[in-house]
């Protein structure tokens, strides 16, 4: 029978939680419709709807070349991260060495530190190094303190992999290494592509590290960062519009590859947490 | 199972990596605050006078405590926002949870820059608010207070992680198995007591790690008082920028880098062994 | 319970001197009703057990008295109060769960003392009446430990200290010891049942072990399908089940299929007078009332018949025979254990042992 109690009613908490979310809603739908005012950033309540700043938006060489950069940078820390973060977790759920506990703090360090700490601790390093600062650096830097990400969430994987599978790939005459890539892998597939999404979204958006370690080159948010120092405008508007877009898409197509490679019926055995 | 060329393989990269772009960049970063700088040049000339300087001198201390005072503000009210949101979700959404819970998550995934900037907009003199406050005549003026200010602060940064902070909260209600609520009801307490007595120490541990996590990235930030700060909004990540920009001064810079970097894994620790107390089978 | 009685709008209500009184209760999840109209009433001070398989509704109508799900239609009252309008925690109602429920961040003395804190009991009374509700269940030693400390028997136990502790009206059990391994079981039954005598507390127990059911109620109401089967005492139910369905859910039996005509009932071989009305007849016969007829008499309310023994199911101190007595038709005879036995025999059983059950 249902064990579930009967939802009662609790109307405060409902509309305490409807103010909660039109808190955190209400700036991004008041930037939407501002990238659509003609009037400018400000002022209420919105005036003429315009496409201008679009189409503005669309003939700036210097955002495309900065969206690219990004791009760039986020597809090769996603490939850095996933390959060092598979390893470490590799090595954290089945190695046995010396200094293990400093080691799963270390890598898991730049998760909670802030960013700052991060990409100073870098600059020193390029500086060290003799290394001049550019988009390598960049990347160099998002791969480090994304790592994290990836080595969290396939360490989860693996801890929720049946064990018996490798086994009885290696039962069956299958190497160590045919097994890692015929049975191993597939099974991480979702984590793996879960961590890549995340890596590539929150390199997308990378801004405190990359502060210290941008060279000539722009990435997106640098680029955007630079020109709200010189004065805003509706064109900022319309480039964040986009971004949440894109972002929004990035969940929509993440939630549809979740749920089909599960299958219709463990569709209902999803639980957010 | 697992041979020792495969164990060896799986470790050695990372800790290779680790080792060169965490460790010895924080060992760099420690060592330059010992030293010091002398017109315009740093000098490996090992000493204390950094950490002095920052511990002494009332410009730093003021500035610390300002960004302390933000990081609990945040905090708390990130908390506040939330928790009760995390609950309804887990206690008294029906069919619409899951949905409900993916709506959550979406600004999570939007930048924080875009996000911030939308704050920035919003709260200027001639921005969105004041321009909606004077169009329905509340007020007559900008109220100067809104932005740049640490008002603002506090208020884009719990606009961010209110989400980060809900996340972990529901998760632990979401583990509380739910006859335990039903035997509190059972047993005579009411949906007030049941709350206080069950409900919230079971869900500690989520409480923590969320609470955690938002005052120890609200304590490094520097790019919210940059956007909508001002100057009576700086914080102590401001400075350490500006020491390693304009104002030039690495040591000292990388001392008050030090000084977070241990107050973090301080309070991680901190916060790690309060998890241990409470959490509970 | 006579001053309630007083103060009730409807003097009816009590005029069956009942506790707990189900009024034409049904419930309904989503287009499915688990419960379909459902009147009883549970005396004060008895043993009484929801006795059904799984679907049958009884863990439903638990959470129904409990307070946990809202009646569909009927409504439910106790001691001349109505009762499903209250919520949970102003009923004097409480629940042993199935899981024990017990919180896991207090200790087994907090746990026991949780319904008397939350109604501001004061402290110095708590002491005392937690102290004796601990040794009620012979937990008194483990009153600072944690519940993931404990065993499931002695979890079982905390649990219902920190039930009975408040004193309830009635108590509610679901299914309470189907967790726990067979020979705990048969230890938790017999002490459950001294101490619902000895408090004298009335009890409704939730199982879908018939056996359980029969050692320790003092009456039982099968559910079937979300509606009462029946409702008797263990001795009446068995020896008289109503239904072909009760016959077989409780104890074992032998279904007789047949008909009456003209006064004589008859289902295959078998053949005995009856005065009832022409028609289709079921019978339920117990194993243990047929008999071996050695002399090869009979007397003019037994029935006498051939079989051959098929198989023999050796018990201890029975064995279960499964006799051929015609073509096709079988019969399963309990007999003391007297050794193997093989080839035809004749066997014999009383006219009165064939209950007459509905389909």
């Amino acid at each position: 029978m249902s064990a579930t109690s009967p939802t009662r009613r609790a109307p405060f908490l409902a509309l305490y939680s409807i103010l909660v979310f039109a808190f955190i809603y209400l700036p991004i739908v008041v930037l939407i419709v501002y990238s659509f005012n003609r009037g400018g950033v400000g002022g209420f309540p919105p005036r003429q709807l315009t496409l201008n700043w679009y189409v503005q938006l669309f003939a700036d060489g210097a955002i495309w070349d900065s969206v690219l950069n990004s791009l760039i940078v986020a597809t090769a820390s996603v490939v850095l991260s996933l390959t060092l973060g598979l390893l470490a977790a590799l090595a954290l759920d089945r190695a046995a060495f010396p200094g293990k506990p400093l080691f799963r703090r270390l890598v898991l360090l730049p998760l909670i530190l802030p960013g700052i700490i991060t990409g100073l601790s870098l600059l020193m390093f390029a500086v060290f190094a003799g290394v001049q600062l550019s988009l390598i650096t960049v990347f160099l830097g998002h791969g480090t303190a994304l790592i994290s990400v990836a080595t969290t969430e396939l360490f989860a994987g693996l801890q929720k992999m049946d064990r018996a599978q490798e086994e009885a790939s290696l039962d069956l005459g299958a190497t160590p290494w045919q097994t890692f890539w015929r049975v191993t892998l597939p099974n991480l597939k979702l984590s793996l592509i879960a961590a890549g999404l995340l890596i590539f979204t929150l390199s997308m958006d990378e801004i405190a590290v990359t502060f210290f370690l941008i060279g000539r080159d722009n990435t997106l948010p640098l680029e955007i960062w630079g020109r709200l120092r010189r004065g805003i405008t509706p064109e900022i508007n319309a480039i964040s519009t986009l971004i949440f877009a894109v972002s929004v898409a990035l969940i929509v197509i993440w939630y549809h590859v979740r749920t089909r490679s599960l299958g219709t019926q463990a569709q209902e055995l999803i639980e957010p947490p | 199972m697992y041979s020792r060329a495969y164990k060896s393989l799986v470790s050695v990269p990372p800790l290779l990596w680790v080792a060169l772009f965490l460790l010895l960049p924080y060992a760099l970063m420690f060592a330059h605050s010992f030293w010091a700088v002398h017109e315009g040049v740093i000098v490996h000339h090992w000493n204390l006078e950094n950490y002095k300087t920052l511990f002494s001198m009332p410009l730093y201390a003021e500035v610390l405590f300002r960004t302390m005072r933000i990081a609990a503000s945040v905090t708390i009210c990130s908390i506040l926002l939330g928790y009760p949101l995390a609950y309804f979700l887990s206690f008294h959404a029906r069919a619409r949870k899951e949905l409900l819970y993916q709506l959550v998550i979406v600004p999570l995934w939007v930048s924080y820059l875009v996000r911030g900037y939308a704050w920035k907009t919003i709260l200027g003199s001639d921005g969105v608010l004041n321009g909606f406050l004077q169009y329905f005549h509340v007020t007559h003026e900008p109220v100067a207070f809104l932005l740049y200010s640490p008002f603002a602060v506090v208020l884009m940064l719990t606009h961010i992680y209110t989400p980060f902070v809900f996340l972990p909260i529901y998760a632990a209600l979401e583990h509380i198995p739910r006859p335990l609520v039903e035997a509190s009801h059972d047993l005579g307490a009411n949906s007030f007591q049941t709350f206080f007595r069950v409900i919230l120490p079971l869900s500690m541990p989520g409480l923590l790690a969320g609470a955690t996590f938002a005052f120890l990235l609200t304590l490094g930030d520097f790019l919210a008082p940059l956007l909508v700060g001002g100057p009576s909004g700086t914080m102590i990540a401001n400075v350490v920028q500006s020491l390693f920009g304009a104002a030039f001064d690495w040591p000292l810079g990388a001392a008050i880098s030090v000084f977070i970097l241990v107050l973090t894994i301080s309070l991680l620790f901190l916060s790690e062994l309060l998890e241990k107390r409470w959490v509970y089978k | 319970m006579s001053a309630s009685a007083a103060n009730s709008p409807e003097q009816a209500s009590n005029s069956t001197g009942a506790l707990l009184e189900v009024r034409g209760v049904a419930k309904r999840f989503g287009s499915t009703y688990v419960l379909k109209n459902i009147s009883l009433n549970i005396a004060p001070g008895e043993f009484l057990t929801l006795l059904g398989e799984s679907g049958s509704g009884k863990t439903t109508l638990l959470r129904l008295i409990a307070g946990f799900e809202q009646p569909t239609s009927g409504e439910i009252w106790m001691g001349g109060e109505r009762l499903d309008t209250l919520p949970p925690y102003k009923r004097r109602v409480n629940t042993v769960f199935q899981q024990y429920a017990l919180f896991p961040h207090l200790s087994v003395r907090d746990n026991v003392a949780y319904g008397l804190r939350v109604k501001n009991t004061p402290a110095a009374e708590i002491g005392g009446r937690v102290d004796e509700a601990l040794r009620m269940v012979k937990m008194q030693d483990f009153a600072g430990a944690r519940p993931s400390k404990l065993s499931g028997g002695q979890q079982q136990r905390v649990a219902l200290a920190r039930a009975l502790i408040n004193r309830p009206q009635l108590l509610l059990l679901d299914e309470p010891l189907s967790a726990l391994d067979a020979n705990l079981r048969m230890q938790m039954r017999s002490e459950l049942k001294s101490l619902q005598r000895e408090i004298g507390i009335t009890f409704l127990f939730v199982t879908h072990d018939q056996e359980e059911a029969m050692a320790l109620s003092d009456r039982i109401a099968l559910l079937r399908n979300g509606a009462l089967e029946q409702v008797a005492s263990p001795r009446e139910i068995y020896a008289h089940p109503a239904t072909a369905y009760t016959a077989q859910f409780i104890g074992q039996t032998n279904l007789l299929r047949g008909e009456i005509l003209r006064g004589i009932a008859t289902c295959g071989v078998l053949r005995w007078p009856l005065e009832e009305a022409d028609g289709p007849a079921t019978f339920s016969l117990r194993p243990e009332a047929i008999r071996l007829c050695p002399d090869g008499k009979r007397q003019i309310t037994e029935v006498k018949f051939r079989g051959t023994v098929r198989q023999q199911l050796y018990g201890g101190a029975t064995e279960l025979l499964e006799i051929e007595c015609g073509a096709g038709q079988f019969l399963r005879v309990r007999l003391p254990a007297s050794g193997p036995m093989t080839g035809e025999n004749e066997f014999i059983f009383s006219i009165a042992d064939a209950v007459r059950v509905q389909e």
